[in-house]
Protein backbone atom coordinates (compact mmCIF):
# COMPACT_ATOMS: atom_id res chain seq x y z
CA UNK A 1 0.00 0.00 0.00
CA UNK A 2 0.85 3.27 -1.17
CA UNK A 3 2.32 6.19 1.44
CA UNK A 4 -0.63 8.87 1.92
CA UNK A 5 0.46 12.42 2.46
CA UNK A 6 -1.34 15.18 4.84
CA UNK A 7 -0.99 18.34 3.63
CA UNK A 8 -1.35 20.75 6.53
CA UNK A 9 -2.27 24.36 5.73
CA UNK A 10 -2.91 27.79 7.71
CA UNK A 11 -5.64 28.60 4.93
CA UNK A 12 -8.20 25.85 3.75
CA UNK A 13 -7.67 26.72 -0.51
CA UNK A 14 -3.32 26.44 -0.03
CA UNK A 15 -4.07 23.02 1.47
CA UNK A 16 -6.92 22.25 -1.65
CA UNK A 17 -4.55 23.64 -3.57
CA UNK A 18 -1.59 21.60 -3.26
CA UNK A 19 -3.79 18.65 -2.85
CA UNK A 20 -4.80 19.20 -6.19
CA UNK A 21 -1.35 19.96 -7.75
CA UNK A 22 0.10 17.02 -6.05
CA UNK A 23 -2.59 14.75 -7.17
CA UNK A 24 -1.65 15.34 -10.69
CA UNK A 25 1.58 13.34 -10.73
CA UNK A 26 0.51 11.04 -7.86
CA UNK A 27 -3.33 9.45 -8.97
CA UNK A 28 -3.00 6.49 -7.19
CA UNK A 29 -1.29 7.83 -3.73
CA UNK A 30 -4.45 9.27 -0.68
CA UNK A 31 -4.00 13.15 -0.16
CA UNK A 32 -5.59 14.46 2.71
CA UNK A 33 -5.73 18.45 2.35
CA UNK A 34 -5.97 19.32 6.95
CA UNK A 35 -6.19 23.60 5.95
CA UNK A 36 -7.74 25.96 8.43
CA UNK A 37 -9.63 25.80 11.80
CA UNK A 38 -12.04 24.12 12.61
CA UNK A 39 -14.54 27.09 11.78
CA UNK A 40 -12.34 27.72 8.82
CA UNK A 41 -10.29 30.97 9.82
CA UNK A 42 -7.02 31.48 9.06
CA UNK A 43 -5.14 28.78 11.10
CA UNK A 44 -4.24 25.01 11.72
CA UNK A 45 -6.01 22.59 13.53
CA UNK A 46 -4.98 20.04 15.83
CA UNK A 47 -8.12 18.11 14.97
CA UNK A 48 -7.95 18.31 11.65
CA UNK A 49 -4.63 16.90 11.45
CA UNK A 50 -5.31 14.00 14.02
CA UNK A 51 -8.41 13.07 12.20
CA UNK A 52 -6.97 12.99 8.49
CA UNK A 53 -3.94 10.77 10.02
CA UNK A 54 -5.91 8.90 12.14
CA UNK A 55 -8.26 7.77 9.33
CA UNK A 56 -5.09 7.55 6.25
CA UNK A 57 -3.94 4.64 9.83
CA UNK A 58 -6.88 3.02 10.00
CA UNK A 59 -7.39 2.89 5.75
CA UNK A 60 -3.23 0.98 6.49
CA UNK A 61 -1.28 3.49 5.39
CA UNK A 62 1.92 5.14 6.63
CA UNK A 63 1.75 8.73 7.09
CA UNK A 64 3.82 12.16 5.93
CA UNK A 65 2.40 15.12 6.91
CA UNK A 66 4.09 18.22 5.57
CA UNK A 67 3.51 22.22 6.48
CA UNK A 68 3.37 25.60 5.34
CA UNK A 69 4.73 27.46 8.37
CA UNK A 70 6.23 27.10 12.04
CA UNK A 71 2.61 27.31 13.61
CA UNK A 72 1.21 24.88 11.75
CA UNK A 73 4.65 22.44 12.36
CA UNK A 74 3.93 23.04 15.89
CA UNK A 75 0.30 21.71 15.35
CA UNK A 76 1.63 18.84 13.64
CA UNK A 77 4.23 17.95 16.58
CA UNK A 78 1.49 18.46 19.29
CA UNK A 79 -0.21 15.52 17.53
CA UNK A 80 3.06 13.56 17.21
CA UNK A 81 3.47 13.76 20.26
CA UNK A 82 0.18 11.93 21.75
CA UNK A 83 1.14 9.14 19.45
CA UNK A 84 3.06 5.96 20.32
CA UNK A 85 6.23 4.80 19.43
CA UNK A 86 5.50 2.10 16.95
CA UNK A 87 3.11 4.73 15.72
CA UNK A 88 5.74 7.10 15.04
CA UNK A 89 7.28 4.84 13.09
CA UNK A 90 4.64 5.45 10.47
CA UNK A 91 3.30 8.78 10.69
CA UNK A 92 6.34 11.34 9.95
CA UNK A 93 6.53 14.75 9.60
CA UNK A 94 8.37 16.22 6.10
CA UNK A 95 10.16 19.65 6.83
CA UNK A 96 10.18 20.52 3.78
CA UNK A 97 9.00 23.49 1.20
CA UNK A 98 4.90 22.77 1.32
CA UNK A 99 4.64 22.98 -2.68
CA UNK A 100 7.97 21.00 -4.21
CA UNK A 101 7.92 18.66 -1.12
CA UNK A 102 4.31 18.11 -2.05
CA UNK A 103 4.50 17.02 -5.77
CA UNK A 104 8.33 15.21 -5.05
CA UNK A 105 6.63 13.47 -1.54
CA UNK A 106 3.57 12.36 -3.62
CA UNK A 107 5.59 11.61 -6.85
CA UNK A 108 7.79 9.48 -4.63
CA UNK A 109 4.75 7.95 -3.26
CA UNK A 110 3.12 7.21 -6.37
CA UNK A 111 6.36 5.19 -7.48
CA UNK A 112 6.01 3.16 -4.72
CA UNK A 113 8.56 4.61 -1.96
CA UNK A 114 8.56 3.94 1.32
CA UNK A 115 7.88 5.94 4.20
CA UNK A 116 11.48 7.18 4.81
CA UNK A 117 11.87 7.45 0.78
CA UNK A 118 8.81 10.19 0.68
CA UNK A 119 9.58 12.18 3.87
CA UNK A 120 13.33 12.93 2.28
CA UNK A 121 11.63 13.91 -0.69
CA UNK A 122 9.31 15.92 0.43
CA UNK A 123 12.25 17.67 2.79
CA UNK A 124 13.49 18.62 -1.21
CA UNK A 125 16.54 19.63 0.16
CA UNK A 126 18.45 19.62 -3.68
CA UNK A 127 16.29 21.48 -5.04
CA UNK A 128 17.54 24.60 -3.18
CA UNK A 129 21.28 23.50 -3.14
CA UNK B 1 -5.03 33.32 52.02
CA UNK B 2 -3.86 29.80 52.27
CA UNK B 3 -0.90 27.72 52.22
CA UNK B 4 -2.65 25.54 49.66
CA UNK B 5 -4.31 25.78 46.21
CA UNK B 6 -7.10 23.53 45.61
CA UNK B 7 -9.06 23.39 42.56
CA UNK B 8 -11.27 26.06 43.19
CA UNK B 9 -8.14 28.42 42.72
CA UNK B 10 -7.42 26.49 39.48
CA UNK B 11 -11.28 27.27 38.19
CA UNK B 12 -10.92 31.16 39.27
CA UNK B 13 -7.49 31.49 38.33
CA UNK B 14 -8.44 30.39 34.67
CA UNK B 15 -11.60 31.77 34.53
CA UNK B 16 -9.97 34.75 35.56
CA UNK B 17 -7.74 34.86 33.49
CA UNK B 18 -10.54 34.56 30.25
CA UNK B 19 -11.50 38.09 31.44
CA UNK B 20 -8.89 39.40 31.44
CA UNK B 21 -7.80 37.87 27.88
CA UNK B 22 -11.43 39.08 26.87
CA UNK B 23 -10.55 42.77 27.75
CA UNK B 24 -7.03 42.84 26.25
CA UNK B 25 -8.56 41.10 22.74
CA UNK B 26 -8.38 44.57 20.95
CA UNK B 27 -4.78 44.87 22.21
CA UNK B 28 -3.04 41.67 21.78
CA UNK B 29 -4.71 41.68 18.10
CA UNK B 30 -2.59 44.91 17.54
CA UNK B 31 0.57 43.89 18.72
CA UNK B 32 0.63 40.84 17.20
CA UNK B 33 -0.54 43.07 13.67
CA UNK B 34 2.96 44.79 14.15
CA UNK B 35 4.85 41.93 14.14
CA UNK B 36 2.62 38.67 12.87
CA UNK B 37 -0.77 37.95 11.61
CA UNK B 38 -2.94 40.41 14.07
CA UNK B 39 -5.15 37.14 15.56
CA UNK B 40 -3.61 36.37 18.85
CA UNK B 41 -6.25 38.28 20.82
CA UNK B 42 -8.72 37.04 18.76
CA UNK B 43 -7.20 33.53 19.25
CA UNK B 44 -6.98 33.79 22.85
CA UNK B 45 -10.34 35.39 23.62
CA UNK B 46 -11.85 32.31 21.38
CA UNK B 47 -9.92 29.58 23.32
CA UNK B 48 -10.49 30.70 26.88
CA UNK B 49 -14.09 31.25 26.34
CA UNK B 50 -14.23 27.40 24.99
CA UNK B 51 -12.16 26.55 27.73
CA UNK B 52 -13.96 28.26 30.45
CA UNK B 53 -17.64 26.61 28.88
CA UNK B 54 -15.38 23.35 29.21
CA UNK B 55 -14.95 24.01 32.71
CA UNK B 56 -18.50 25.01 33.96
CA UNK B 57 -18.96 21.76 35.42
CA UNK B 58 -15.80 21.86 37.82
CA UNK B 59 -13.22 19.21 37.45
CA UNK B 60 -11.58 16.70 39.95
CA UNK B 61 -8.34 18.05 40.72
CA UNK B 62 -6.01 21.10 40.00
CA UNK B 63 -4.48 18.17 37.33
CA UNK B 64 -7.83 18.23 35.72
CA UNK B 65 -8.35 21.96 35.66
CA UNK B 66 -4.92 22.01 33.58
CA UNK B 67 -5.43 19.28 31.15
CA UNK B 68 -8.72 20.43 30.35
CA UNK B 69 -7.30 24.28 29.37
CA UNK B 70 -4.30 22.12 27.42
CA UNK B 71 -6.64 19.90 25.08
CA UNK B 72 -8.80 23.00 24.53
CA UNK B 73 -6.62 25.53 23.25
CA UNK B 74 -4.73 23.02 21.33
CA UNK B 75 -7.62 21.59 19.81
CA UNK B 76 -9.56 25.61 19.52
CA UNK B 77 -7.31 28.09 19.24
CA UNK B 78 -5.71 27.96 15.74
CA UNK B 79 -2.36 29.91 15.66
CA UNK B 80 0.85 29.32 17.25
CA UNK B 81 -0.33 30.05 20.78
CA UNK B 82 -2.76 26.98 20.32
CA UNK B 83 -0.01 24.31 20.50
CA UNK B 84 2.53 26.54 22.40
CA UNK B 85 0.18 27.22 25.48
CA UNK B 86 -1.60 24.16 24.93
CA UNK B 87 1.78 22.01 25.58
CA UNK B 88 2.52 24.45 28.49
CA UNK B 89 -0.64 23.30 30.28
CA UNK B 90 -0.26 19.75 29.36
CA UNK B 91 3.17 19.63 30.55
CA UNK B 92 2.04 21.88 33.66
CA UNK B 93 -0.70 19.57 34.23
CA UNK B 94 1.88 16.67 34.23
CA UNK B 95 3.96 18.27 37.23
CA UNK B 96 1.11 19.08 39.39
CA UNK B 97 -0.39 16.65 41.61
CA UNK B 98 -3.11 16.72 44.13
CA UNK B 99 -3.41 20.80 45.99
CA UNK B 100 -0.64 23.45 45.19
CA UNK B 101 1.84 24.47 47.68
CA UNK B 102 5.26 27.03 46.68
CA UNK B 103 7.03 24.02 44.94
CA UNK B 104 4.25 23.02 43.31
CA UNK B 105 3.72 26.75 41.91
CA UNK B 106 7.02 26.33 40.74
CA UNK B 107 6.51 22.80 39.10
CA UNK B 108 3.57 24.32 37.46
CA UNK B 109 5.64 27.45 35.71
CA UNK B 110 8.99 24.98 35.08
CA UNK B 111 6.39 22.51 33.12
CA UNK B 112 4.83 25.11 31.07
CA UNK B 113 8.33 26.84 30.59
CA UNK B 114 9.54 23.49 29.07
CA UNK B 115 6.91 23.00 27.43
CA UNK B 116 6.81 25.79 25.37
CA UNK B 117 10.47 25.57 24.62
CA UNK B 118 9.91 21.93 23.57
CA UNK B 119 7.74 23.00 20.96
CA UNK B 120 8.66 26.59 19.88
CA UNK B 121 12.24 25.82 20.28
CA UNK B 122 13.22 29.59 21.29
CA UNK B 123 15.55 30.31 24.19
CA UNK B 124 15.50 33.92 26.17
CA UNK B 125 16.10 37.13 24.00
CA UNK B 126 14.45 36.13 20.82
CA UNK B 127 11.24 38.13 21.46
CA UNK B 128 8.57 35.01 22.37
CA UNK B 129 6.71 34.35 25.53
CA UNK B 130 9.54 32.49 26.56
CA UNK B 131 11.16 35.64 27.72
CA UNK B 132 8.05 36.25 29.96
CA UNK B 133 8.17 32.84 31.58
CA UNK B 134 11.83 32.24 32.19
CA UNK B 135 12.18 35.38 34.78
CA UNK B 136 8.66 34.04 35.62
CA UNK B 137 10.21 30.56 36.95
CA UNK B 138 13.37 32.14 38.71
CA UNK B 139 10.92 34.66 40.86
CA UNK B 140 8.68 31.80 41.89
CA UNK B 141 11.89 29.68 42.81
CA UNK B 142 13.34 32.18 45.11
CA UNK B 143 10.15 32.66 46.66
CA UNK B 144 9.66 29.05 47.12
CA UNK B 145 13.59 28.64 48.58
CA UNK B 146 12.48 31.20 51.03
CA UNK B 147 9.63 29.66 52.25
CA UNK B 148 6.60 31.63 50.47
CA UNK B 149 3.44 30.94 49.75
CA UNK B 150 2.36 29.75 46.55
CA UNK B 151 0.46 32.95 46.42
CA UNK B 152 3.80 34.71 46.88
CA UNK B 153 5.09 32.63 44.32
CA UNK B 154 2.55 33.38 41.64
CA UNK B 155 2.76 37.55 42.64
CA UNK B 156 6.39 36.97 41.86
CA UNK B 157 6.47 35.63 38.84
CA UNK B 158 3.59 37.40 37.64
CA UNK B 159 5.69 40.61 38.38
CA UNK B 160 8.30 39.19 36.61
CA UNK B 161 6.24 38.03 33.55
CA UNK B 162 5.17 41.56 33.19
CA UNK B 163 8.86 42.84 33.23
CA UNK B 164 9.88 40.15 30.77
CA UNK B 165 7.16 41.34 28.46
CA UNK B 166 8.56 45.31 29.03
CA UNK B 167 11.79 43.58 28.06
CA UNK B 168 10.91 42.46 24.62
CA UNK B 169 10.43 45.63 22.97
CA UNK B 170 13.67 46.35 22.16
CA UNK B 171 14.22 42.68 21.40
CA UNK B 172 15.02 41.93 17.24
CA UNK B 173 12.43 38.69 17.03
CA UNK B 174 14.16 35.92 15.39
CA UNK B 175 11.26 33.14 15.88
CA UNK B 176 8.18 33.01 14.10
CA UNK B 177 6.59 35.06 11.84
CA UNK B 178 8.02 38.15 13.48
CA UNK B 179 11.59 37.16 12.44
CA UNK B 180 11.10 38.06 8.90
CA UNK B 181 10.58 41.42 10.23
CA UNK B 182 14.36 41.85 10.93
CA UNK B 183 15.10 45.22 12.24
CA UNK B 184 11.52 46.55 11.89
CA UNK B 185 10.13 44.01 14.82
CA UNK B 186 12.18 46.39 17.61
CA UNK B 187 10.22 48.77 19.35
CA UNK B 188 7.41 46.55 19.46
CA UNK B 189 5.71 44.43 22.13
CA UNK B 190 5.90 40.46 21.67
CA UNK B 191 2.00 39.54 22.07
CA UNK B 192 2.72 35.98 23.70
CA UNK B 193 4.74 37.58 26.39
CA UNK B 194 1.88 40.13 27.37
CA UNK B 195 -0.81 37.00 27.23
CA UNK B 196 1.56 35.08 29.45
CA UNK B 197 1.86 38.13 31.65
CA UNK B 198 -2.09 38.42 31.94
CA UNK B 199 -2.43 34.73 32.58
CA UNK B 200 0.32 34.43 35.43
CA UNK B 201 -1.34 37.48 36.98
CA UNK B 202 -4.36 36.03 36.66
CA UNK B 203 -2.77 33.21 38.66
CA UNK B 204 -1.51 35.37 41.26
CA UNK B 205 -4.90 36.97 41.40
CA UNK B 206 -6.63 33.93 42.21
CA UNK B 207 -4.18 32.69 44.96
CA UNK B 208 -4.56 35.97 47.43
CA UNK B 209 -7.96 35.47 46.85
CA UNK B 210 -8.27 31.76 47.90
Amino acid sequence: MTVALVIVSHSVQLADGVVELAAQMARNVELRAAGGTDDGRIGTSFDKVNDAVTELRAAGHDVAILTDLGSATMTVESVLDFLDEEELEHVKFSDGPLVEGAVAAAVTAQVGGDLDAVVAAGRARELFS
Amino acid sequence: MSDTLSVAWALAWIRGAQAVLAENRETLNDLDRAIGDGDHGENMDRGMKAVVGKLADGAEDVQGVLKVVASTLMSVVGGAAGPLYGTAFLRAAKATEGDVDANGAVAIIAGALEGIVARGKATTGEKTMVDSWTPALDAAKAVAESGGTPAAAFRAAAEAAAKGSDDTIPLRASKGRASYLGERSMGHRDPGSLSTAIILKAAADAAEAA
